[in-house]
């Protein structure tokens, strides 16, 4: 299972945080705290994968954004390496080469789409077309309805 | 009312700020405009005004007054507004909310919405977020949604189920049915979230586990199916075909097949056809392989089989990418225990491992090449891990320190082998051994008694290099002391001979003394060391002398006692000054009975030889023990025999050794026989006190010609017993046996340890003095265990 998954910039600046498991507000501070200060510290050749308290961290640097993954010990490492890139590529095909601008100004569709990817911990759907055709029709869903149902009176 | 700034607007507002006091005004700004919009009627924006308070909730500010906000959203029927209204649920309410507790009734009716959008909308939020009662009270409706519904649904469901099972371990039985049947859907999303639940599922209770074992067959075909088929371009990655849903089967079979050879055996075709079939260049194939070989080595799987396993890690082990080399290193120390030869093949890898850039794997390399050291490659072994501990990383220095100790003490090949190595890792990291290490290496040395002038001989010359590693130091500062007179010999056959005079030895002790970078401990060894070398060398005794005595007015309690008493020795019981600093005996391994005396270091300024500072077991005492006890009181009541010797002690008279008068009691069993030479004779009798107390009684008589004055017995037992001796009757032992010498011993073993008892005899035959030592082991009159 995935604890935690979060993104943040080369400065530090977290761009999205998506948890798991209930956690205190305070302990989310903390834990964000030290993932930055962690991941940010490492070499630039070195190994991906991290031990922290009892999860194993993985991480990894898309240009200007860090990627980091807290999974269990039993998890599979090299499995969680392949759900991040497989997110960036969902990203990747609904924003049209993505960068880490289209993130922080869409953010709640970073979460739409990762909610489409993942749930409660585990991966939800393997295949890449399938989580990108709900994507647009859940877009296309919102569009209608809004349309349909708040024409702003000018 | 003026539309609020677009979500988009406030964004680059916010990142335009250039201060954090800036950035602080804009927010506080929006959140009061945010909750002024709140508090209004229904409008268009309010999606807008969530979405922004979101954002400002991840730059970290408090975002607590949205939470009723996104309960009202959540119930609106509009979609965009259900939309942010869930994203704000997940992200601001948690169970530990009360808010939370309100969407429930919102969820429920979602999860029987028309369209599948919003119904996944509640699924994913309960999967989320979901509190026990919550689940509790949804359970069946998800239940419902995994029998009959399609297959988006279905697999969002399915890992709500999973949550639901994590959160409430009971309503597990309630899945199980659906479970089963989901297996055989052909929705690789649907599979794959049914596996996660069986896997759960079985996980929480070993009963369902027992059930769920029948469905082997059908994994192993659903695997196979995705092994050996062609290109599928929904699923495939690089080559693999749905890698995700592999190594979810290849888990949940790992947790069927174990503890089971029945289902283990119908693996054994597939996991071997994985293995060789899946391909290795990418990480995603890698994934695959690494997920095959730990379910192989967990299984009841057989030889061949978990050959080609560690034969993959070996494989690993040399691959470019460093995330496969430390997987495949943290995988080859979970079964070293178990297949230690699998993992002695690829030794020659890990160790070059060890010469890795990152810290992560130098860790891994450094524990695996610890655990695979053996009696037959330690010395090429041992050359690794040295060459290791000079370039490692600090904060591996200590438990690679360690390691090699222990490595070395369990297969070392020779004595010299031993000391070498013990030698060169505190030369290299003598700040991060332990402090046992002193006391282990000082008894070593003893033991390999043809060693010492080579010994002495390369630790002085380590102290002329060195002096800031205070274990280095420690033990260099004894040997000097102890071995001195080897050291100024001169020749040695192990290594080149260099001149050695006493001033440039007393200089390195001294350097030591005076230096700032000593510990009081190290201080306290030169000290003695130097005083040691008094009795070892013949014209430097005055400089000695005076360095003894300027380190009597020192500010360091320790050193100064130590030093007054030094001078005492010099001054008043210059006599004895040989006897107290001769060699040392070997001293004997630490068994289980002994402990290591701590409070020594008190009683021990007595006796100068005896550099017990983190306890070394002593067997025996030096002689002129009893002549301090009458200057200074007696140290603390210590384990160590100092007390067990003197405390009956009396008074001194003049130069000579104490008086030991008092009266004996007759033996009680028939005497043995203990020491016959010379003509002078020891018997001994026992007499059993109690379960843990005897008494002995040594007899002593002189058959020879000449009378024997000055007569002493000592006695030294295991440290666990304890010792108790009598005055003895006399201090001479008149000619042809006129007269004896008898003493008691009081010994109380309540640790029950095999009693053995070893006696010095020492007298003044004729103006010379004569000294003897003679063991016993075995008691008369006593069972073998007292």
């Amino acid at each position: 299972m995935m604890r935690f998954l979060l993104l943040f910039s080369r400065q530090g600046k977290l761009r999205l945080q998506k948890w798991f498991t209930p956690m205190s507000e305070r302990e989310k501070k903390k834990i964000i705290r030290d993932m930055t200060t962690m991941v940010l510290a490492r070499q630039p050749r070195s190994c991906n994968f991290l031990h922290w308290k009892d999860l194993k961290v993985i991480y990894k640097r898309y240009a200007s954004l860090y990627f980091c993954l807290a999974i269990e010990n039993q998890e599979n490492e090299l499995i969680a390496l392949e759900v991040i890139h497989r997110y960036v590529e969902l990203l990747d095909k609904y924003f049209g080469n993505v960068c880490e601008l289209d993130i922080i100004f869409n953010f709640e569709k970073a979460y739409f789409i990762l909610d489409e990817f993942l749930i409660g911990g585990e991966i939800q759907e393997t295949s890449k077309q399938m989580v990108n055709r709900s994507i647009e029709a859940s877009d296309m869903l919102q569009e209608t309805m809004e349309e349909y149902m708040s024409k702003p009176a000018f | 009312m003026s539309p609020s700034v677009p979500l988009q607007e406030m964004i680059r507002a916010i990142r335009s700020a250039r201060t954090q006091c800036e950035e602080r005004g804009v927010i506080q700004r929006e959140c009061a405009a945010i909750r002024a919009q709140f508090r209004q009627a229904d409008n268009g924006g309010r999606s807008h005004n969530l979405a922004k308070l979101l954002y400002v909730h991840m730059l970290g500010y408090p975002a607590h007054f949205g939470q009723m906000e996104c309960v009202r959203m959540i119930a609106s029927p509009r979609y965009s507004e259900k939309r942010v209204g869930y994203l704000g649920a997940m992200m601001l309410l948690d169970e530990k909310q009360d808010a939370s507790l309100l969407i429930t009734n919102s969820i429920k009716n979602d999860l029987s919405h028309s369209n599948q959008y919003v119904q996944s909308l509640a699924l994913c939020t309960l999967a989320c977020m979901g509190s026990a009662e919550m689940c509790r009270d949804l359970a069946p409706e998800i239940d419902r949604l995994l029998r009959a519904s399609n297959s988006y649904i279905k697999k969002k469901a399915a890992l709500c189920a999973v949550h639901i099972v994590r959160k409430v371990h009971e309503l597990g039985e309630l899945f199980v049915p659906a479970a089963r049947s989901l297996l055989s859907e052909k929705n690789h999303g649907v599979l794959h979230g049914a596996v996660v639940l069986i896997i759960e599922l079985c996980e929480q209770n070993p009963e369902t586990l027992e059930r769920f074992r029948k469905t082997v067959p059908d994994l192993v075909q659903i695997m196979k199916g995705l092994v050996l088929s062609g290109y599928s371009p929904e699923h495939d990655v690089a080559g693999i075909s749905d890698p995700f849903l592999q190594v979810r089967i290849l888990r949940l079979l790992r947790i069927l097949g174990r503890n089971n050879e029945g289902a283990s055996d119908s693996m054994n075709d597939l996991l071997a056809q994985v293995a060789t079939n899946t391909d290795s260049t990418k990480t995603v194939g890698n994934a695959v392989l690494y997920e095959t070989v730990l379910t192989v080595l967990d299984i009841k799987s057989e030889s061949g089989l978990r050959v080609l396993a560690v034969n993959i890690l070996g494989r690993f082990l040399l691959n470019n990418d460093r995330n496969i080399r430390y997987i495949a290193m943290t995988s080859l120390q979970k079964i070293v225990g178990t297949d230690h030869n699998a993992v002695q093949r690829h030794r020659g890898t890990i160790v070059d491992c060890l010469k890795d850039q990152d810290a992560s794997v130098k860790r891994r390399a450094l524990e695996l090449s610890l655990a695979l050291v053996s009696a037959s490659n330690i010395r090429s072994m041992m050359k690794e891990l040295l060459l290791f501990l000079s370039s490692c990383p600090p904060e591996l220095r200590a438990h690679a320190a360690s390691g090699i100790f222990n490595a070395a003490e369990r297969y070392a090949p020779s004595q010299r082998w031993h000391i070498d190595t013990m030698l060169h890792v505190l030369i290299t990291a003598g700040g991060d051994v332990r402090d046992e290490t002193v006391p282990n290496l000082i008894q070593l040395i003893t033991n390999a008694s043809e060693l010492h002038c080579y010994t002495v001989h390369k630790l002085y010359r380590a102290l002329l290099l060195d002096i800031s590693q205070q274990s280095l130091v420690q033990v260099a500062c004894w040997c000097i002391g102890e071995y001195g007179d080897l050291l100024l010999k001169g020749d040695c056959q192990e290594t080149e001979p260099v001149q050695v005079t006493e001033d440039d030895a007393l200089d390195a002790l001294e350097t030591v003394l005076q230096s700032h970078m000593s510990s009081p401990a190290t201080r306290g060894f030169a000290l003695t060391a130097t005083m040691k070398l008094s009795t070892r060398i013949t014209d430097n005794v005055d400089r000695i002398r005076s360095i003894v005595s300027i380190y009597g007015s020192c500010i360091d309690v320790e050193l100064q006692q130590r030093a007054v008493e030094y001078n005492a020795l010099f001054r008043k019981y210059d006599h004895m000054r040989a006897a107290v600093l001769e060699r040392m005996p070997v001293i004997e391994k630490n068994s289980p009975g002994h402990t290591n005396g701590e409070s020594t270091g008190e009683a021990v300024k007595d006796v100068p030889t005896a550099k017990m500072k983190q306890g070394e077991p002593l067997l025996l005492q030096q002689p002129a023990n009893q002549v301090h006890r009458s200057d200074h009181p007696p140290g603390p009541a210590v384990d160590c025999l100092v007390s067990g010797l003197s405390v009956h002690a009396a008074g001194t008279a003049g130069g000579d050794l104490l008086d030991l008068l008092g009266g004996f009691e007759p033996a009680e069993l028939s005497p043995v026989l203990a020491y016959d030479k010379g003509g002078v004779t020891l018997t001994l009798s026992c007499e059993k006190q109690s379960d843990t107390g005897l008494t002995v009684t040594l007899t002593a008589s002189n058959s020879s010609d000449s009378d024997l004055s000055s007569f002493t017995l000592q006695a030294a037992v295991p440290k666990s017993v304890q010792l108790h001796m009598k005055a003895p009757s006399g201090d001479s032992l008149p000619a042809r046996g006129t007269a004896k010498v008898t003493q008691m011993v009081v010994l109380n073993n309540p640790n029950k340890v095999n009693l053995k008892m070893r006696v010095r005899v020492s007298y003044t035959r004729q103006g010379s003095p004569f000294q003897d030592t003679v063991q016993i082991d075995s008691f008369p009159g006593l069972d073998s265990q007292l």
